[in-house]
């Protein structure tokens, strides 16, 4: 893949006339799925895919492009020449753009990961003896990713890795289920089926007869991946420096009335673990670690170059979109042994679903629970709860409800496969609020 | 540059003994461009070309997405197929046969007059930002954007039992969108926001709208919700428009009479379903007024299309007849699997993902109400204009939604302005209080551009049209 990137890279690069400027970028993967519904083969296959994204600057002027990259150099040539051609007529009809951001060299990366992974005839031998006999239902995503981008000033990225990702539930015959998420780059068959077990071992405890809570307000438990489905609220109308301008933001009670979240919320851009490149499609490089949320106050926004010149402000590199890619949040001193004693009367939610903003200027954030949700009472678990919908604000359970943050990270891996496969991770903690609304 | 392929020739470079081999090519091109704030933020084209090899192999079917769509690259994406299928046919969640795949011919062509071509890139940016200073009709819209996107989409279809389908889509995505701001005081108005204008239609759409007229209308609306009060709480009546409408029967509808959800194949993404398959033909899923139809023939619609992705002739269906459900969401696979009654809806992403069930146009057919026969009903509610929020539980029960634009009812009249408007009930309840209808003249043709499912993901476009509706005794709210 990356000599095939590098030559068409290199071919299009010579095509440009004096004052034009191409930016590329690369995605590409090989990929195998594997469905499952009740520990059976639903659906299979394998895909390859790999894109161009052509961003070409003249005149003052941006124009995008992109094509599908077939790996015949014949082909994938026309494709991009035509997209010049295309993109160089338009760049003399479009008005200006004030704010374009012009390419740099400021140094190329080049890292390959490799793994002894799962191959792909041997996934399916490999997974299904340990869940026999459960209704183990979802997906196998494995294989190889790759990231790249290169520019006419001849810098060039380039990031290769190997993962598997198997994202499943276990369901109950009364259809309470337990959601797990095995990941990595070298597959471990026993350590697989340790983590299986685990899950197999929880499933036991929703056996027990859910129990119907009322709506109101609660002392509420999140496990970390329900945390990490908060925070990645924050890549939509949140942290964003242009939404915060464009009055679409969460943020903007922090930024315009000094609003504080909790002291005992810290969260950073983190890329130093390497779940995804540190370059965006632009090809420029973040800082490793950019702080955003520090003691509960706001240190920094996503500014990507195109906000830091319309705004005027410094830019971090964020992607256009100006989402979080690899945020971590700051653990507490909350062992996970003694979460339940600390609830002591109220909730439990390992997961959330299907959040959104219900009033966003508000913070105020609306879902459902999911999966293992559990009512505590006394210190211990009851039994599991049936659905409820809640519609809350971060301002709260981030800010004056959080009592207690676990002292444990655990790092939730963006499985996401829309399009292409996702990159990236979101590393938490577990943490509890004293009080969290359910309305439904 | 988009390459032309004989797919039937490809078929022919196959060299497996699978029991069923067919070939589906997928071209789409999407040309977005966007002015905000006064300036061009986007102005690109990005395409997507190649085809899905897929086998069937005892009783499971195998698939390899590839863009390499040479003889060569054909015969070796058949063998990778092959051998997926082999490995898990021992494991089958179910053994179908080539009834899986029945045979059609045909083509489909998107009703349209004036194709991407015929605006250039120049006069497109012209009119958009013509569209923004009409947004613009303040200081305090702190942001503004007008957007338009092309989609060309072809697809084609050919296999071992002679299916042979040609479809050409041609699409238009429009709007328009004005916010304002007072610290943080912050509404957004919108035309309907990307789930508004979103149809098989060509650029003569920009010749028939009156797009400066809505431009200033809508940066009118975000001045007015600025200034507005939080709509009211309690429980009362509320009136919803079509364009919110189409969500509505998006989530509470659509998603729960997906039959392959209903089968459990979606537990560990989208969810499952509160419907059972022994529900079809009993449930009262609404009120006497509600009729449900699954409609890939009506014009302009997002969805419309002659056959599914598995080459399933399509025709429109009754899902849910005076308020009794009586058919599902199923394609064929999911026919044979559950025994049911489906539709053609059998549908992929693209040339990278295997079809599933989805929903295409389901939309709920006219009443015989006027508008102000729906609002002369209310003494005391809200109407309800235009999607910003949406949220429902895994089994398509518990459902909250909030709108961009409200008008109290008061004594049957539309009065005050109301900024923040949500509502939240559970879906059979519901529905079940739909107590009145639009007519015709209420009739909205909407859709989305990213309905996401399946594992691996997919989004997919699809459409709803509805009359504007009234329901009873809904739990309604504000913003904070
Ligand atoms: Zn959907």
């Amino acid at each position: 893949m990356e000599q095939i990137f590098n030559k068409l890279s290199e071919s299009l690069f010579g095509q440009l006339n004096e004052g034009e400027h191409l930016i590329l970028s690369f995605d590409g993967e090989n990929s195998q799925f594997v469905r499952f519904n009740n520990a059976s083969i639903r659906q299979t296959g394998l895909v390859d895919d790999a894109d161009v994204g052509l961003k070409f600057i003249a005149n003052g002027r941006t124009c995008s492009g992109g094509f599908t990259v077939s790996g015949n150099f014949d082909t994938d040539i026309a494709r991009g020449s035509s997209e010049i051609d295309r993109m160089r007529i338009e760049s003399e009809q479009i008005p200006k753009d004030p704010f374009l951001v012009m390419p740099e060299n400021a140094g190329s990366s080049h890292e390959i990961k490799k793994a002894n992974g799962l191959a792909f005839e041997d996934a399916v031998d490999a997974i299904l003896p340990a869940v026999s006999g459960a209704d183990f239902v979802g997906i196998l995503a494995n294989g190889k990713m790759f990231r790249g981008s290169a520019n006419s000033l001849g810098q060039k990225h380039w990031f290769e890795t190997e993962s598997f990702c198997l994202d499943y539930s276990l369901v109950t015959p009364e259809h309470q289920m337990v959601k797990g998420c095995y990941a990595g780059s070298d597959w471990n068959q026993q350590d697989y089926e340790d983590y299986v077990k685990r899950s197999r071992d929880k499933l036991v405890l929703m056996e027990r007869k859910p129990v119907k809570v009322d709506t109101g307000e609660y002392r509420t438990w999140f496990e970390a991946a329900a945390v990490a489905d908060f925070l990645g609220m924050f890549s939509w109308n949140g942290i964003s420096e242009a939404s915060l301008r464009q009055g679409c933001s969460g943020f903007g009670r922090m930024r315009h009335d000094d609003v504080r979240l909790s002291s005992k919320f810290s969260i950073v851009e983190d890329f130093s673990p390497g779940f995804c490149p540190k370059f965006n499609s632009n090809g420029e490089i973040s800082p490793d670690t950019i702080s955003l949320i520090e003691n509960g106050s706001l240190k920094n926004t996503l500014v990507s170059s195109r906000s830091a010149k319309e705004y005027g402000v410094e830019s971090n590199f964020a992607e256009g979109g100006e989402y979080l890619r690899s945020p971590r949040m700051e653990p507490g001193s909350l062992n996970h042994n003694d979460v339940t004693k600390n609830i002591d009367k109220g909730l439990f939610l390992s997961n959330i679903h299907y959040l959104n903003w219900s009033d966003n200027a508000g913070g105020r954030i609306t879902g459902l629970t999911r999966y293992a949700c559990f009512w505590v009472e006394n210190g211990e678990i009851v039994a599991p709860i049936e659905t409820m919908r809640f519609d809350d604000s971060f301002y709260r359970f981030f800010g004056d409800q959080l009592v207690q943050v676990e002292d444990k990270l655990t790092v939730v891996p963006e499985v996401h496969t829309y399009g292409q496969r996702s990159l990236g991770a979101t590393t938490c903690p577990g943490i509890l609020v004293d009080s969290f609304a359910l309305t439904l | 540059m988009k390459l032309n392929i004989d797919i039937k020739e490809l078929l022919g470079a196959v060299d497996v003994p699978a029991q069923w081999v067919g070939i589906r090519e997928v071209y789409e091109a999407h040309t977005p461009r966007m002015i905000r704030d006064g300036v061009p933020v986007a102005n690109a084209r990005s395409s997507t070309h190649g085809i899905m090899v897929e086998v069937l192999v005892n009783g499971q079917f195998g698939y390899y997405g590839t863009p390499d769509m040479t003889k060569e690259g054909v015969s070796r994406a058949a063998k990778k197929a092959y051998q997926q299928a082999e490995i898990a046919s021992g494991h089958a969640l179910h053994h179908f046969d080539e009834s899986a795949r029945p045979s059609f011919q045909g083509e489909y062509r998107s009703p349209y007059t004036k194709n991407r071509e015929s605006l250039s890139a120049g006069n497109l940016n012209e009119l958009l930002l013509d569209a923004y200073n009409s947004l613009k009709v303040s200081d305090k819209i702190v942001s503004a954007s007008s957007l338009c996107q092309v989609i060309e989409t072809s697809f084609k279809f050919a296999s071992s039992n002679g299916s042979d389908i040609n479809q050409e889509f041609l699409m238009l995505e429009f709007d328009l969108s004005a916010t304002a701001a007072d610290g943080t005081n912050q509404q957004t108005r919108t035309f309907g926001g990307m789930r508004g204008t979103c149809r098989q239609m060509g650029l003569e759409y920009f010749d028939k709208y009156e797009i400066m007229a809505n431009a200033g209308r809508i940066g009118e609306q975000a001045l007015e919700l600025l200034e507005a009060e939080e709509c009211p709480t309690g429980e009362m009546d509320i009136v919803i428009a079509p364009d919110q409408m189409m969500l509505q029967i998006h989530e509470s509808i659509g998603h729960a009479l997906e039959v392959d959800r209903i089968l459990g194949d979606e537990r560990n993404y989208a969810g499952w379903s509160f419907v059972k398959l022994e529900d079809f033909g009993t449930l009262q899923y609404g009120s006497k007024l509600m009729n449900i139809t699954f409609d890939p023939t009506l014009e302009s619609e997002f969805a419309s299309y002659a056959f599914d992705d598995g080459g399933l002739k399509a025709t429109k269906e009754y899902l849910i007849k005076d308020g009794l459900l009586v058919r599902g969401l199923g394609g064929k696979e999911s026919q044979i699997r559950s025994g049911l009654d489906g539709v053609a809806n059998f549908r992929s992403s693209g040339w990278n993902r295997a079809p599933i069930d989805r929903m295409a146009n389901i939309n709920l057919e006219p009443g015989d109400s006027t508008f102000d026969e729906l609002i002369g009903q209310v003494e005391n509610g809200v109407y309800m204009e235009s999607n910003k929020s949406w949220s429902i539980d895994d089994y398509r029960n518990k459902f909250q939604f909030g709108c961009e634009y409200g008008k109290l009812i008061e004594n049957g009249k539309l009065t005050k302005t109301v900024k923040n408007p949500n509502y939240r009930a559970i879906s059979t309840p519901f529905w079940n209080s739909l107590k009145g209808v639009g007519n015709e003249d209420t009739f909205g043709i909407y859709g989305t551009p990213n309905c996401g499912k399946g594992e691996p993901n997919q989004s997919i476009r699809v459409g709803h049209a509805s009359p504007a509706c009234l329901f009873e005794n809904v739990q309604v709210f504000g913003g904070v």
